[in-house]
């Protein structure tokens, strides 16, 4: 048969599937064997908050969103290419999200009388069958009848045989996608390799899969994708809780501190918890407390008694923790508290994104309670945000706030990959005896970074008692005394101000140094304004992007920058969060652009809203 | 560090600069002072030793002992303590805590840390009341108790403080009261001693909000009838002349009177490691104003062995790293890497 290739430069598949059905691993695995290809990418999973929703319902679908491209990307994709749709209930919620002119690959059996009523339906009406899908190229395919029909010589059960049917989609996919398919199978023996009727029934349904594509003469065209132009060197894929777990034992390497973690479970940051759990190898300990609130507490003790302390949680935790985090901040001794925001408030949506918890970091304790806030941006930047809340946290005494959030810690893109002796150092300095005419070890006396020493039980002579309530200057001894409340409150904020003197200034992402539009961005929105402002740099406009890592404090420039633009657009996925910050510390009209639907921004509304801006100050 | 011989220590070598700040008369300046008078026969290192205490009047307790310290936030000693425990198992851990900061707001870490069974010791100072936020009913206060907060009579059940240890599967159980030193000192001693989670209660009299609520256990005249000394491998028996006993029927405890036909052979032996016998023990908890009740148990209730927490974690990690340590080069790389050039 003769068939064509065509080349591809940018495409976006969306797998979408009951919460059963295993929409996220196939799309895991076609990711990977995306990226081992050396082709860029990004992802955005986007799954229900049940385990296993009503099967069919319109709520219990599972997205697995894929773009990749022979170009760099940042985001992954405002419309897709291609829609994976294993029922109805898929279809339905997805099909707007479809490309005019794209692919749906259909399982038919999934558009059954009774799929249809769970999927809401009319009496009698078909999608698939009604010509509503003329504006797409529709490719039906009865999924679970070939994958039985693959699988009929194994003597397994109806309903486990029906579990590979994921497995001969992802088949499907590679043909069309001309991949070899060596790494899942890989993948299908690590995993079942001891369960030998599972894994052939996956394999096998790979296969089926595979073939259906190779000798169906109806498919005429297979697609290629190719390599992309990065930087030179050795990459991996990565998800954002991977890389947080990461950075945090590269830094208990670096730094020689042993790694404990005191972290109750929740969405979506429950993945450090497991990850971190795993690697005991690196001395790592990890505790799972009773709940939010001992998950900080003992870290707390941990980072006492000269541990690396960490708690993860999302924003409900967040507000649980808040009394111990003014502890630490009390005691000031270091800490990192990762938070993994979701959609808030109370339990909100717990495996949507929002950027809904930067105010509670930034205000959310009782008394004056500064703590500094850094932030990742992308899915591998977690690694490095993670690594510089340790530097932060260890080098000037302090708990240190780290946000990610749902969007970016499940999300996966290319890494190029540090070497261990390529990471910046971590110097940590034990208070080992009293100084030079030191009679008595003052444990709140001060260096010119305000930061006062790390004197850990065990060392004679040190003895010393620390607590929550006000102290002394110098002595740490409890203090009422109203002038020295007033200092201490001064010093503690001003602490954490001078961190600023040891972060790296802000820079531009990209764009001009002064013009129309400065885009300031933190966090996950990081893709999204890139394409966008990239857009329109494009069509000539004077209009850049600067994106913060630093949140509290902000980079000293950070006032200079902003005041060399006519106007600034703060885009966030909250009701306006930053803005507040930045129009208070720096007095700037800034404007916002706000979604909050528990899904990121597109480039597309971005550009749009850039659009408009540019038309009134023309 | 231990190594080093340093000379032997005296309970003023455990007492700070700091004005003692609790009310006179308050039951903690004898906790305190017995506290301090074990401590140099424990045989620890000053430096190896650490008290964290969460908040309320006897967690003021660290800023008067001079030793590493830490007064918390309320009700979070517990688990304060139990990270620092899991990190750093070669260090002495005392938890200072109250009826109210132990088993109220922080009763569930109270219960969790019994049940890891951290070697540490928690002592928890009952006085039956809030003293610091001025004379609220605690979690342990009786029923029907008018305070500032039930000027009509607290409809609470209070805990049973030992019967919740129990509960949770505390390997140490303990009662003690402030007004018996040696008693005191003997029960702390035992909690030091015990490898695992030691819970000691420790009745206290709060003078200003509570007073002689513990009095009919404390006082010369009324504490011999209404108290039972416990003691390893003893008949349970009290009273002023030594004359009554405790005798198992069935699963109840009753009492008999040795003067009257009952000898010391029938009475119910104490066996701390007996664990079935130690749930009716800490059942024994009689409202003493209720006439015919039983007297009120004090000593070692109950004690058994279990592997501690921070043991069994860092043996999981030998464990791993005997089969290699962490290389941070190959966990950053993982297992599929493509190269661009």
């Amino acid at each position: 048969m003769i068939r064509k290739e065509q080349v591809l430069q940018d495409v976006v598949i969306k797998f979408a599937g009951d919460s059963g059905d295993g929409m996220q691993l196939t799309g895991t695995q076609f990711t990977n064997n995306t990226a081992l290809l050396g082709i860029d990418l990004a992802t955005f999973p986007d799954f229900p908050a049940e385990i296993r929703a009503p099967q069919g319902t319109l709520p219990g679908v599972s997205g697995y969103q894929l773009r990749f491209s022979s170009d760099r990307v940042f985001t992954p994709g405002d419309e897709c290419d291609v829609l994976v749709a294993m029922n109805a209930a898929a279809l339905k919620s997805n099909l707007k999200a479809l490309k005019k002119g794209g692919k749906i690959i259909a399982n038919t059996d999934g558009f059954d009388a009774k799929n249809l009523r769970l999927a809401n339906y009319p009496d009698g009406v078909n999608p698939l069958e009604d010509g509503s899908l003329e504006n797409y190229e529709v490719i039906k395919m009865d999924v679970t009848k070939m994958t039985r029909e693959a699988l009929k010589d194994i003597t397994m059960g109806t309903k486990e045989k029906d579990r590979a049917k994921n497995m001969f989609v992802l088949g499907f996919l590679y043909w069309m996608y001309n991949r070899d398919m060596e790494n899942t199978i890989q993948f299908l023996k690590d995993k079942f390799g001891k369960k030998a009727e599972i894994l052939d029934s996956n394999v096998k349904a790979l296969q089926a899969g595979y073939n259906f594509g190779d000798t169906t003469e109806t498919f005429t065209t297979r697609y290629k994708v190719d390599k992309a132009r990065m930087e030179s060197g050795e990459y991996r894929s990565i998800m954002g809780n991977q890389a947080v777990a990461y950075g945090l034992i590269a830094a208990s390497q670096k730094s020689g501190l042993p790694l404990f973690l005191g972290s109750y479970p929740i969405t979506p940051a429950s993945d450090i918890l497991h990850e971190l759990s795993r690697h005991k190898g690196f001395g790592v300990k990890t505790f799972q407390a009773e709940d939010e609130i001992a998950g900080i507490a003992s870290a707390i003790g941990a980072a006492y008694g000269g541990a690396l302390g960490v708690t993860t949680t999302s924003g409900p935790g967040m507000a649980l923790k808040g009394e111990a985090m003014g502890l630490a901040v009390m005691l000031e001794i270091p800490l990192v508290i990762c938070d993994i925001q979701r959609g808030g408030p109370s339990t909100g949506l717990p495996t949507k994104t929002e950027q809904s918890d930067l105010l509670q970091a930034y205000y959310g304790r009782n008394g004056e309670c500064p703590m500094p806030i850094v932030s990742a941006s992308t899915p591998s930047d977690c690694f490095s945000a993670v690594y510089e809340a340790v530097r932060i946290a260890v080098q000037h005494m302090t708990p240190v706030i780290f946000l990610s959030d749902g969007y970016i810690a499940n999300g996966a893109e290319p890494w190029r990959f540090p070497k261990s002796d390529d990471l910046p150092p971590i110097v940590v300095k034990f208070k080992t005896e009293l100084g030079h005419g030191e009679e008595k070890f003052q444990p709140y006396l001060r260096d010119e970074k305000l930061v006062r020493p790390w004197a850990i039980p065990g060392i004679p002579g040190l003895e010393h008692r620390i607590g929550g309530l006000e102290k002394q200057n110098n002595t740490g001894n409890v203090s009422y005394d109203p002038e020295n409340h007033q200092l201490m409150v001064k010093i503690r904020q001003e602490k954490v101000d001078k961190i600023a003197d040891y972060i790296p200034e802000q820079t531009l992402d990209s764009g001009p140094e002064t013009g129309k539009i400065l885009v300031l961005g933190w966090g996950s929105t990081y893709g999204a304004i890139k394409s966008a402002v990239a857009e329109l740099q494009q069509q000539g406009y004077a209009v850049s992007h600067a994106h913060l890592r630093y949140v509290r404090p902000f980079p000293k420039n950070l006032g200079t920058i902003l005041k060399n633009f006519d106007q600034v657009l703060i885009p966030e996925i909250n009701n306006g969060q930053l803005i507040k910050i930045i129009r208070d510390q720096y007095f700037v009209d800034a404007k916002g652009y706000n979604k909050i639907m528990g899904v990121p921004i597109t480039k597309t509304e971005l550009v749009m809203k850039l659009q408009e801006m540019l038309g009134r100050v023309n | 560090m231990s190594e080093i011989t340093a000379p032997a220590l005296t309970p003023k070598d455990f007492a700070t600069d700091q004005e003692v700040r609790w009310c006179p008369g308050c039951g903690d300046y004898s906790i305190l002072a017995q506290v301090q008078k074990i401590m140099p026969g424990l045989g620890i290192p000053k430096e190896n030793i650490v008290i964290i205490s969460g908040i309320g009047c006897s967690s003021r307790f660290p800023y008067y002992m001079n030793t590493y310290g830490m007064h918390s936030i309320h009700g979070r000693a517990t688990a304060i303590a139990s990270g620092l425990k899991a990190t750093r198992p070669e260090l002495s851990v005392w938890i200072v805590t109250g009826d109210g900061d132990g088993l109220s707001i922080g009763g569930n870490h109270t219960i969790h840390l019994l049940r890891r069974n951290f070697d540490v010791n928690v002592m928890l100072f009952n006085n039956q009341i809030y003293g610091l936020t001025k004379g609220q009913y605690s979690p342990t206060s009786e029923e029907n108790k008018v305070t500032k907060s039930t000027p009509y009579g607290s409809i609470d059940h209070p805990f049973n403080p030992l019967a919740l240890a129990m509960g949770a599967d505390a390997t140490f159980i303990a009662r003690t009261m402030d007004r018996d030193p040696k008693h005191l000192q003997e029960a702390l001693i035992r909690s030091h001693r015990h490898k695992g989670a030691s819970f000691l209660e420790i009745y206290q009299n709060c003078n200003i909000f509570n007073d002689g609520a513990f009095e009919i256990f404390t006082e010369k005249a009324s504490k011999p009838d209404n108290t039972l000394f416990l003691e390893h491998g003893k008949p349970l028996v009290f009273g002023a002349n030594k004359d009554k006993g405790i005798k198992l029927d069935g699963f109840k405890p009753v009492i008999v009177d040795l003067n009257d036909g009952a000898s010391t052979s029938d009475l119910w032996v104490h066996d701390e490691r007996d664990f079935y016998k130690a749930q009716i023990l800490v059942r024994m908890f009689d409202d003493p104003r209720v006439e015919g009740h039983l007297p009120r148990p004090f000593g070692v209730f109950y004690e058994t062995d279990r592997a501690c927490y921070e043991d069994v974690m860092q043996l999981q990690i030998e464990d791993v790293m005997a089969k290699g340590k962490g290389n941070l080069d190959k966990l950053l790389r993982g297992k599929e890497t493509w190269t661009i050039a």
